[in-house]
């Protein structure tokens, strides 16, 4: 009988452990292997930390690996600000019938692609967009601005992009908050901002620690909105990694720089876990 | 005496559906004041709108003089201990408490003073450093009423906050929970549907039914005088005999049950009333102490009759006896005294009950349907 089971767990494993080593875990190791070969004088592949070393000795990779990760916590940031008022208004200000309508109109843009929905913001957003053209002829304007290709629209978009994956771990965290120990904490004096911050965030913790880290790890490695809505000087570490596989075609740098940012991903998420008290056990559950 | 709270004709609808209905009532200061009545009576919403969580749609709320209209839970001299107690469980025991007092800007080293002093008051020394989830169900419930008491607030309202414990917790936490009251003082405002709790820690009792007040008094003249039917069914055990009232002899009506049995009931100051006249249905509340098994033949102004018993119903010192008249399907419920006396009744043995005319309760019928 134990035997059977365990040919049973044995069989339902088998597609998840196929996929994970042949997709994840083959291609890592093939990449990590490259990451340490380059080309000596002579034109022969050896082993090297040149690739390595070249991410150090040029600025634009480091800078522009600096100004993801920053920006990457940023986005999170406001993700989170945004996304926390939401969760709670869908979970305890509008009635129980109500807040499955909300959801399904949070979720409503999720069905269409990101490449759409991005070319949706630049519709709205170019010099010659809705916005410029409404802006214009009210008055507020004489001529359209360029509001595409800077920072602050890019990381409006990374923000549109991540927001659902915010929300929903914030919704389901905030569903078990008790409305009684609002009420308590306002009865005992609390005013708004006190019940936020010591009853509200607290309580939602594992919430926004798993919807950070989905929403940082996306956001990091996103392509497509920094590079559409980004201008000529927001560059992501995501587009450098492609321009080694693809425009210069030099893997080995390429798979070096991939190796970067996972490494680069993982201290940071160890670090907000470390900082937030958070275990990742307690947190993906 | 000073009034610590004043609730004067306070109604709340919520839309169509009334919800409290005229309610007035006095608490005076250092009263423990209950209200009592079965869920969904609108005692809860009635407790929110003293809290400050829900305003009243008419009428006023006054604390101390105080009109309490327009003002936000935060800033009401009032705590609420809440059904579940509502602990906050991402603090320790001190940091429950301790809460209040810094939202009052109160001083760290005060804090810390006030907070083991309240902890040794309610019995839990040295309890601060203790999460929320380390705590029994009675801990909780005495941490839950230090985080409130530390405030002094004028007026604790309490919102069945022994619910959630055992029979026998429950019964402990009663006697501790007045003891606690008479030692500091604090006025308390409780609500509860479990009579024995209002019975026994109060000193005045509210008794509420569909968003109105039945009845104000002390529990001994609650469970003594009911002044409605729903008072005298609602308030200890009652068995409910219907009949006809069939003449008065000065306070003293005769009444006939359908089975055939004739009473005598001194109705005391009802019996003026304009619907208590002869020929009217009336409702007759008997408790089941009342109820003497096998009366000494001399006594006195005793209603006699035969009943055959149906079941004993073994409880201890609670034990009562099922039993049914002679000449009628009318089901009873005697007290049994446990004092041997009565062993001997087996069930479907035929016994004689007797019932002194002053202990019977009667009202023109049709009102005692809650």
């Amino acid at each position: 009988m134990k035997g059977q089971g365990r040919w049973y767990l044995f069989f339902f494993l088998i597609p998840i452990l196929l996929w994970l080593f042949l997709l994840i875990v083959l291609p890592h190791i093939d990449l990590f292997i490259m990451s340490f070969r380059a080309e000596n004088d002579y034109g022969d592949m050896v082993w090297s930390f040149k690739n390595y070393l070249n991410f150090f000795n040029e600025p634009v990779y480091w800078t522009t690996f600096a100004r993801t990760a920053v920006y990457s916590i940023l986005v999170t940031g406001i993700t989170f600000i945004i996304a926390l008022p939401v969760a709670f208004f869908i979970t305890h200000v509008v009635p129980r019938k109500f807040s499955g309508v909300l959801m399904l109109l949070l979720l409503l843009p999720f069905w269409v692609s990101e490449l759409v929905r991005v070319y949706g913001w630049m519709i709205l957003l170019r010099e010659s967009g809705v916005i410029n053209h409404f802006l214009v002829k009210i008055g507020i304007l004489n001529t359209p601005v360029e509001m595409l290709y800077n920072d602050a629209t890019m990381i409006m978009g990374l923000v549109y992009t991540s927001m659902l994956f915010m929300v929903v771990p914030l919704i389901s965290v905030l569903e078990s908050l008790d409305k009684a120990y609002i009420e308590a904490a306002f009865d005992l004096g609390a005013n708004m901002w006190t019940v936020i911050v010591r009853i509200i965030i607290p309580h939602v913790m594992p919430g926004i620690v798993s919807g950070s880290i989905v929403v940082f790890m996306l956001t990091l490695g996103n392509y497509l909105t920094p590079n559409l809505m980004g201008g000529k000087n927001s560059l992501w570490f995501t587009e450098q990694i492609y321009n080694q596989f693809i425009a210069s075609f030099n893997w080995n740098q390429g798979s070096a720089f991939g190796f970067l940012l996972l490494l680069l991903s993982s201290l940071i998420i160890w670090v907000g876990l470390k900082l937030s008290g958070q275990k990742l056990s307690k947190v993906v559950k | 005496m000073h009034k610590d709270l004043s609730v004067q004709n306070v109604t709340k609808k919520f839309d169509r559906f009334t919800a409290v209905d005229q309610v007035s009532f006095d608490v005076d200061q250092g009263h423990f004041f209950s209200i009592l009545g079965p869920s969904g009576c609108g005692k809860t919403t009635l407790l929110r709108m003293i809290a400050g969580f829900t305003e009243p749609t008419d009428g006023d709320i006054s604390i101390r003089g105080k009109s309490m209209l327009g003002i936000s839970p935060n800033r009401r001299p009032v705590n609420l201990i809440f059904q579940h107690l509502a602990l906050f469980p991402m603090m320790n025991v001190a940091g429950n408490i301790a809460f209040g007092l810094e939202r009052q800007g109160v001083k760290r080293a005060e804090i810390r003073k006030k907070t083991e002093t309240i902890l040794e008051r309610v019995g839990l020394p040295g309890y601060g450093e203790k999460k929320i989830d380390q705590l029994s169900g009675g801990q909780k419930q005495r941490v839950a009423i230090a985080r409130c008491l530390v405030l002094e607030p004028t007026v604790l309202l309490l919102d069945e906050p022994l619910g959630a414990l055992d029979l026998k917790l429950r019964d402990q936490m009663k006697v501790e929970l007045k003891k606690l009251q008479v030692k500091v003082g604090t006025t308390f405002v409780y609500i509860t549907h479990d009579q024995s709790e209002a019975l026994v820690m109060s000193d005045y009792v509210a008794v509420m039914n569909r968003g109105g007040f039945e009845q104000i008094d002390t529990p001994q003249n609650l469970y003594n005088n009911p002044a409605t039917p729903f008072v005298a069914q609602f308030v200890g055990e009652n068995n409910t005999w219907s009949g006809r009232l069939t003449g008065f002899s000065g306070k003293i009506a005769t009444i006939v049950t359908p089975g055939g049995n004739t009473f005598t009931v001194n109705t005391g100051a009802r019996a003026f009333a304009p619907d208590f006249a002869p020929d009217s249905k009336v409702d007759l509340f008997l408790r089941p102490e009342a109820m003497v098994i096998a009366p000494d033949p001399g006594m006195e102004n005793l209603n006699r009759f035969e009943v055959t018993v149906k079941t004993i119903l073994f409880d201890g010192a609670n034990s009562r006896l099922l039993v049914t008249p002679l000449n009628s399907g009318q089901e009873l419920i005697v007290g049994l005294p446990q004092n041997r006396q009565f062993d001997h009744i087996r069930p479907d043995d035929k016994i004689e009950i007797g019932w002194h005319e002053d202990s019977g309760i009667c009202f023109p019928a049709g009102e005692a349907e809650s």
